[in-house]
C-alpha cells in the first residue's frame, strides 16, 4: 500500500535492535505498567514526528489494521 | 535410523598405537566426528599434518538434524573438497514465504544477487554431508579416522594432553601436542575437564518430523505464524534431498515429549497441515528443546580447543549450530598449522579463541531474538509481535522486522588483533576481518570463481588493467614478500591478459568487473588474504614492507 505521509520503506539500520528494545522497555511491567509506557514512547515520538499529517495517516492505518 | 537413506555403518579397526606399549604421541588429536571434527581432521591432512580423529560411535548423525548449510560453509567445504558433491545432492533455495494465519505475509529472496558461485543455502540432511566428509577424509593419507574410539580421560600436562581411549579392545592411551575437541553438546570433554557452558534454555518444545511425499511444493522455506492447522503456534517446512520434508511444529512448554512423539499425535498434525489426499510417510520424530549458550573461552588451555555445538549452542532457527562449527575450525587450523611449524606465535592461537567467541556471541543474539519473535514471552511481546506481522503484510519497514530466524552469516572478525587497520579510503563489505566475497571469474579462459583461486595460504590479491599492465613495483614487491613469506599465493586481478605479472602469479580475468566492484579495488590496490580465505590488510598500493609487517601481525609474530 502507498502512503500520502507516512515514510513505510525500511528505514532503521539495525531493526533486530530497536525491536529488542521495544520488547525489553516492557521487562518486568505489569499489564498496566506497560499500556502507559507504550501510551508515554507514543505521545514522546508524536512531539518528536511533530507533523499531524504523517500522526493522522500512521493513526488511521493502526487502527484500520485492528478492526477490519 | 530414517526409511529413506541407508546411512553407512563404520568398522572398528584396532590401531597399532594400542599395541605401542606406551602412549603414541600426535601432533593433532580431534575428538568427535560430527560435521565440525571430520572438517577439521580434513583441513589438517590437507595441510599435511597427522591428524587422529576420535569418535565414541560408528556412524554418521541419525535422525533430524541439521538441514541448512550455509553459503560460507558451502565455500569452506569447497576449500577443503566436498561441496560440488553437496551442492549436486542438496537441494537449493534462497526463497521463502511468511504466513500469518491463513495468509501469506510476504515473501523474501535471500541472495538477490547474482554472480556467486555457491548459493545463500543448500538443504541437506547431517548425515549427507557427514557421509561425504568421512568418504573425503578417507582418501586422505594423513588422516586417520578411528571409530568406537571413546575418549573417557583427560590428563592436561606440560609436554602434551594424554588422553585414555576406551575401545571394544580395551584401553590405550594417546598425547596430543593440540586437542581439539568437537564432541557435541554435551561435550563429555568438557566435563572431563569439569568447564560448562552457560547460557539459556528456551521453555519450548519442538516436534521436528521428516515426512517423504511426492508434493509439489516449491523449494522455499515456509514459515506459519498461528496456521489454522496448528493455532496459537509456528511451524517451519522445509524440503530436503529424496523427497524428504522437515516440518518443525512448536508445541509450547506444556507438551508431553513421550505422548507427542507418538506417529498416532504427529500423524494427524502433518494431515491437517497437508491436507487430505496428500501421501506421506513418516521418516523421523524427535522432540526438542532449544538452547543458547556457550563456554566461556573456545581456547581453554595452551594445547586445548573446543570447537561446534561442544563450544556453543544456538537455537536451530537461523541453522547457525554446524555452519558455525565448520567456520570454528576454518579459522583454527591454518592457526594449529603455523603454530606447529613455528610460523606464528602462541597468541594467534589466542585468536581463535576471540574470534570465535564474538561469532558465537552474534549467532547466539540473532538466534535468541529469533525465539523471542517465534515465542513471545509476554503479552506486550505478542502484541509486537502479531502487530509486525500485519503490517508486513502492506509495509516494507515491517517484513524486515518480522524474524522468523536471521540466517546464518559469516561473522566479520572487525575487531581482529590479526589485522592490520586500513591507512587508505575503501568502500564496500570488504573490511579486515571480512569474508571474501566471490566473484566469477576467469583464468587460463576458463570459467572459473575467485574464492576457488584464493587457496588455503596467504594470499596477494594485486588489481590491475590490461592497458597499464601490472603496476610498477609489483613484480620486485612480490619477490620480497616471498622471501620472507615463502608460500605465498599471488592474484593478479584484471579486466583481461596483462603485461609484467611476477613470476608463478595467478592472472585472474574479471571480465565483468564484479571483483574490482565488491573488492572496491582499481589499479594497484592489493589485498592480503588469510589461508581462512578472510581479508586480513588492504592497500591502495603495494609496499613490500607493509605487506611483511601485515603477515607477520596476521601469525601473531612480532615484528
Ligand atoms: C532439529 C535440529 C535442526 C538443526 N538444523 C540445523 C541447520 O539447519 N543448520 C545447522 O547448521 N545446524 C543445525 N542444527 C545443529 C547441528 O546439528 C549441530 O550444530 C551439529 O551437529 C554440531 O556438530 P558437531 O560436530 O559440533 O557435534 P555433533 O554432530 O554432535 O558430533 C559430536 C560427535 O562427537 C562424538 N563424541 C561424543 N563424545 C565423545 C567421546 N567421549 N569420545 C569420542 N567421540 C565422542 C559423537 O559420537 C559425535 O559423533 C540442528 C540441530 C537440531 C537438533
Amino acid at each position: 500500500m502507498s502512503t500520502q505521509y507516512l515514510r513505510v520503506d525500511p528505514r532503521l539500520e539495525r531493526g533486530d535492535d530497536v525491536y529488542e528494545a521495544l520488547v525489553e522497555m516492557h521487562r518486568d511491567l505489569d499489564e498496566e505498567q506497560s499500556r502507559l509506557a507504550n501510551a508515554r514512547l507514543i505521545l514522546l515520538l508524536s512531539n518528536h514526528i511533530g507533523d499531524a499529517d504523517v500522526l493522522d495517516e500512521a493513526m488511521r492505518i493502526a487502527r484500520r489494521g485492528v478492526t477490519e | 535410523m530414517p526409511k529413506s537413506h541407508q546411512c553407512p555403518v563404520f568398522d572398528y579397526r584396532r590401531s597399532p598405537d594400542q599395541d605401542a606399549g606406551q602412549p603414541v604421541r600426535h601432533p593433532v588429536v580431534v575428538v568427535g566426528a560430527g560435521p565440525v571434527g571430520l572438517s577439521a581432521a580434513i583441513d589438517l591432512a590437507r595441510r599435511g599434518i597427522p591428524v587422529v580423529l576420535l569418535d565414541a560411535e560408528n556412524g554418521v548423525s541419525d535422525g533430524s538434524r541439521a538441514i541448512c548449510f550455509a553459503k560460507r560453509t558451502l565455500e569452506v567445504f569447497d576449500r577443503i573438497g566436498g561441496g560440488q558433491r553437496m551442492v549436486e545432492k542438496g537441494i537449493t533455495w534462497k526463497h521463502g514465504r511468511v504466513f500469518f494465519g491463513d495468509h501469506e505475509v510476504y515473501h523474501f529472496d535471500l541472495l538477490p544477487e547474482e554472480g556467486h558461485r555457491r548459493p545463500a543455502f543448500i538443504n541437506l540432511q547431517q548425515y549427507y554431508v557427514e557421509e561425504y566428509l568421512i568418504e573425503r577424509l578417507d582418501a586422505l593419507a594423513d588422516a586417520d579416522l578411528r571409530w568406537c574410539n571413546e575418549v573417557v580421560e583427560l590428563a592436561e600436562r606440560d609436554d602434551g594432553v594424554v588422553l585414555g581411549v576406551q575401545t571394544p579392545e580395551g584401553r590405550y592411551e594417546l598425547v596430543a601436542d593440540y586437542l581439539v575437541v568437537a564432541d557435541g553438546a554435551r561435550s563429555p570433554l568438557r566435563k572431563l575437564l569439569g568447564l560448562q557452558s552457560k547460557g539459556q534454555v528456551f521453555q519450548d518444545r519442538f516436534l521436528i518430523a521428516d515426512v517423504v511425499m511426492d508434493a509439489d511444493f516449491p523449494t522455499e522455506r515456509w514459515f506459519w505464524f498461528d496456521p489454522p492447522f496448528h493455532p496459537g503456534q509456528s511451524v517451519l517446512l522445509h524440503r530436503q534431498a529424496d523427497n524428504v520434508f522437515r516440518i518443525d511444529f512448536q508445541l509450547g512448554w506444556e507438551a508431553d515429549p513421550d505422548v507427542e512423539r507418538q506417529p498416532e499425535r504427529v500423524i494427524p498434525r502433518i494431515r491437517a497441515m497437508l491436507g487430505e489426499g496428500v501421501d506421506f510417510d513418516l521418516d523421523w520424530v524427535s522432540i526438542y528443546t532449544f538452547q543458547c549458550r556457550r563456554m566461556e573461552h573456545f581456547r581453554t588451555s595452551a594445547r586445548v580447543f573446543f570447537a561446534g555445538d561442544a563450544a556453543h549452542q544456538v537455537s536451530p532457527f537461523g541453522a547457525r549450530g554446524a555452519n558455525s562449527g565448520v567456520q570454528d575450525v576454518d579459522n583454527l587450523v591454518w592457526k594449529i598449522e603455523r603454530v606447529l611449524a613455528g610460523r606464528g606465535g602462541d597468541a594467534l592461537l589466542d585468536s581463535y579463541d576471540s574470534e570465535r567467541v564474538a561469532a558465537a556471541d552474534e549467532n547466539i543474539l540473532n538466534s535468541t531474538r529469533s525465539t523471542d519473535f517465534i515465542t513471545p514471552k509476554s503479552p506486550v511481546s505478542r502484541a509486537f509481535r502479531d502487530a509486525t506481522l500485519m503490517l508486513a503484510e502492506e509495509f516494507p519497514f515491517a517484513r524486515k522486522l518480522v524474524n522468523s530466524g536471521r540466517l546464518s552469516l559469516p561473522a566479520v572478525h572487525a575487531d581482529s588483533p590479526l589485522n592490520t587497520p586500513d591507512s587508505a579510503d575503501f568502500e564496500g563489505r570488504m573490511v579486515p576481518g571480512a569474508p571474501c566475497l566471490d566473484a566469477p571469474v576467469r583464468v587460463d579462459g576458463n570459467e572459473d570463481w575467485l574464492l576457488a583461486c584464493l587457496g588455503d595460504v596467504f594470499t596477494l590479491m594485486v588489481f590491475a588493467d590490461t592497458r597499464q599492465g601490472c603496476p610498477a613495483g609489483v613484480v620486485d614487491a612480490v619477490e620480497r614478500v616471498r622471501a620472507h613469506e615463502r608460500d605465498l599465493r599471488v592474484l593478479v586481478v584484471a579486466d583481461g591478459p596483462v603485461a609484467g605479472t611476477p613470476a608463478d602469479a595467478v592472472i585472474v580475468e574479471d571480465p565483468q568487473g564484479l571483483a574490482a566492484q565488491r573488492y572496491d579495488a582499481r589499479p594497484g590496490t592489493v589485498y592480503l588474504i588469510r589461508p581462512d580465505q578472510h581479508v586480513v590488510a588492504r592497500w591502495r598500493e603495494v609496499d613490500a614492507a607493509l605487506i611483511n609487517q601485515a603477515i607477520d601481525r596476521a601469525c601473531a609474530l612480532a615484528a
